[in-house]
């Protein structure tokens, strides 16, 4: 709107400082040492992001290490890598859900569903492989569509429709495999092969490194650019540069240590590249603002026009695809579908690694990335624990005292956000 | 999208009239929340919407701006019979609404709230950088005193949070604009800049609904007042023409010209007597 008479009387006593940086309550922060303050004031306000995970994540490892000395071996972590693809793809899709305020109680369920379809339709109905595929992943996306349908005609909470579909989907699972129970998948299928034998060739690896580290740079310094065209603050090219060196030790050292023994694996790739992209849905799309404004504030997303109907079903939708994904990949690196896919403790551990990763039950916070660092806490506990010929009993009592604990410094974080003003 | 400056004047010309409403009733189950209301907007001109706490006037701004769909009455807007379903089909229209509770996101900053629903986009993903270049620049134009436009919503004022929401109905290009109490926490400064921006998009012809308890203000920028008694129409009056006080407005607002106002001002001034 043009308000043509006013004229903003900052501005020109505002000099060479950034459109941003004007107000004079405004604490400045300069250089590496500014920057660190600014992270730290950051840390006390409650916004802790990342920071829970990752040393939670460090502590792990120590104990680990010093109780068994293969824990942090090469082998073992290429096995950790592959077992976090198909219960971290699910989590992802329980991000979304969190992240609306909403939760999927199904998704093991679901998963299991998905991999008796791909059993059943592959090896007992002879349908392509492809198909068959396609077939279990359409499957979970009509779930989704499904219970969102339920919850924005009929506003029955979320908790309740997927309770419903935990036990439905189950019976349905059962149903599917029929009396045989399980169903092995030929492991000569490309499907097993991907999940069990395909690892990416050292070059490629390191290039990949080389080129997510340029990518990072280059958006890096044309949004420097830009800012810096629009008269707003920007960062520095030391910083940026900084940033990318961090990067590039953060993918290289991980890679280098991988690549070891078998590398990288096309199955964890697979998750990490869909944690990207969802990641850059969130933050970057219309579609992802969206679903972070449904989250913090209903109401006032619908007064400003967005339609939010089809936000939670298009998040509904993603997470039951999401979670028939992860029953595929399952399946495939297990070559066998039974009665117990998708039981047991995916469901928990789906949940839990979401919020351990520090997506906010209680909505509009979070991010893609808490799939990622929460499925590696919890595969870190069932890995050392299984290592030390502990049995489940033990890994369920730890891996339960690690959702309370993420659960109390989500609601701790909530309240000094609170206090801190950071909503 | 339109940018927040440069914006072409609305297609109406001035002095048409934009919107008309008529016989809108609304209940809330037992309660008659709007009786029959009838109310017109010209373009160009600042209507008042006045009437003691529940009188319906958030509720007639809400059937407005699509978020409580009126259960009677019609509404024609710019020449035209329309039905307003959803806030989306109040905004197409060209209607921008600053709502009394203001309605942001808490957990989103102030660009994206001022964006939210009709954020700017470079090749499908969002000009970040635009979006908040142009916040700075309508936060300017209205005093704005917010230190960060890259702080949560919820680590602002009272008083900062209501100027987002002004902010926030500036952007696009609005026929008609609705302030339900917009300066009910502003600061001085920020108060008589509203009612600067009041004037200025009357002046390229915008129709403006306020509404204030705040009868200086009413009178200093309101062409015409609308009172609202009860959940029914209790009287308009042209600002300017003889006989059209505070006082008789206030009358009208309290459905009597004995009330708590000017008995208190007779036990203040006891010389003057009660008589307006
Ligand atoms: N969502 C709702 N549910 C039930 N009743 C409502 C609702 N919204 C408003 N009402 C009722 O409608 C009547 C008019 O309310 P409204 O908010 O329009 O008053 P108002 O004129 O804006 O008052 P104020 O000056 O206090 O803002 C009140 O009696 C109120 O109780
Ligand atoms: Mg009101």
């Amino acid at each position: 709107m043009s308000i043509p008479n006013s004229v903003p009387s900052q501005d020109a006593a505002a000099g060479s400082l950034a459109a941003d940086r004007q107000d004079e309550r405004l604490v400045q922060h300069h250089g590496p040492g500014g920057a660190l303050r600014a992270f730290v004031a950051r840390i006390r306000g409650g916004d802790l992001g990342a920071l829970p995970v990752v040393v939670g994540l460090a502590i792990i490892w120590a104990v680990f290490q010093a109780l068994n000395p293969v824990f942090l071996s090469s082998t073992n972590l290429v096995n950790l890598s592959m077992q976090c693809a198909a219960v971290g793809t699910i989590a992802l899709g329980i991000v979304l859900v969190l992240l609306l305020g909403e939760i999927d109680l199904s998704v093991g369920s679901v998963s299991g569903l998905s991999s008796a379809v791909l059993a059943v339709g592959f090896v007992q109905w002879g349908w392509p492989l492809l198909g068959a595929v396609l077939a279990a992943l359409a499957l979970g996306a009509v779930i989704g569509l499904f219970y969102g349908l339920l919850y924005t005609r009929f506003g029955v909470p979320s908790f309740v429709i997927t309770l419903a579909g935990l036990l439905g989907f189950l019976g349905l699972q059962l149903l599917v495999l029929g009396r045989t129970g399980s169903i092995n998948i030929p492991f000569d299928s490309w499907i097993v092969q991907f999940a069990q034998q395909m690892f990416l060739p050292e070059w490629l690896s390191y290039l990949l490194v080389l080129l997510t580290v340029l990518a990072y740079g280059w958006q890096g310094w044309t949004h420097a650019r830009r800012r810096a065209a629009a008269n707003l603050s920007r960062l520095s090219t030391t910083s940026i540069l900084l940033r990318c060196a961090a990067l590039l030790v953060v993918l290289a050292v991980p890679t280098w240590y991988l690549n070891r023994t078998r590398g990288v694996g096309l199955m964890f790739l697979l998750f990490l590249v869909l944690v990207v992209a969802m990641n850059f849905l969130l933050t970057r799309t219309r579609w992802g603002r969206a679903v972070f404004a449904v989250g913090g504030n209903v109401e006032a997303a619908r007064r400003a026009g967005i339609r939010v109907r089809r936000v939670y079903l298009s998040v509904f939708i993603l997470t039951s695809t999401f979670a028939a994904l992860g029953g595929l990949l399952a399946a495939s690196r297990l070559a066998a579908a039974n009665q117990s896919s998708g039981g047991g403790d995916t469901n928990l551990n789906a949940i839990a690694a979401a919020v351990i990763g520090g997506t906010s039950l209680f909505g509009g916070r979070g991010s893609a990335y808490s799939a990622l660092l929460g499925i590696v806490v919890i595969q870190s506990i069932s890995s050392g624990l299984t290592l030390l010929s502990l049995d489940a009993s033990v890994r369920y009592m730890i891996t339960g005292a690690v959702l309370l604990l993420a659960v109390v410094i989500d609601s701790l974080s909530r309240r000094s956000r609170q206090a801190a003003g950071r909503g | 999208m339109t940018e927040p400056s440069g914006i072409p004047a609305p297609a109406v010309r001035p002095h048409e009239r934009i919107l008309a409403m008529r016989g809108i009733s609304k209940h809330f189950g037992a309660v008659q929340a709007l009786t029959d209301i009838d109310l017109d907007v010209y373009a160009g001109e600042v209507v008042a919407l006045v009437g003691d706490n529940g009188a319906g006037k958030s509720t007639l701004v809400k059937a407005l701006a699509g978020v409580y769909p009126p259960d009677g009455g019609t509404i024609e807007f710019a020449g035209r019979q329309v039905t307003i379903d959803s806030p989306a089909d109040a905004r197409n229209l060209g209607i921008a609404t600053v709502f009394q509770d203001l309605a942001l996101c808490d957990n989103l900053d102030v660009v994206s709230n001022l964006w939210l629903g009709r954020e700017l986009t470079v090749g499908g993903t969002l000009d970040e950088v635009g979006m908040e270049q142009q916040s700075w620049k309508l936060l300017r134009e209205l005093s704005a005193k917010i230190p960060s436009v890259r702080i949560p919503i919820a680590s602002l004022s009272g008083g900062q949070r209501q100027t987002v929401a002004i902010a926030r109905s500036l952007i696009g290009d609005p026929q008609m604009v609705i302030l339900d109490e917009p300066t009910a926490a502003l600061g001085v400064a920020q108060t008589a800049e509203v009612l600067n921006l009041i004037e200025r998009l009357r002046e390229r012809g915008h129709g403006v609904v306020l509404i204030s308890h705040n009868m200086a203000d009413v009178l200093a920028v309101a062409d015409r007042v609308v009172v609202l008694r009860l959940g029914r129409n209790n009287g308009v009056f042209q600002v300017g023409d003889t006989g059209v006080t505070g006082e008789s407005i206030i009358a009208a607002i309290t459905g009597a010209t004995d009330n708590a106002v000017t008995r208190r001002a007779a036990q203040k001034n006891p010389e003057k007597g009660g008589e307006p």
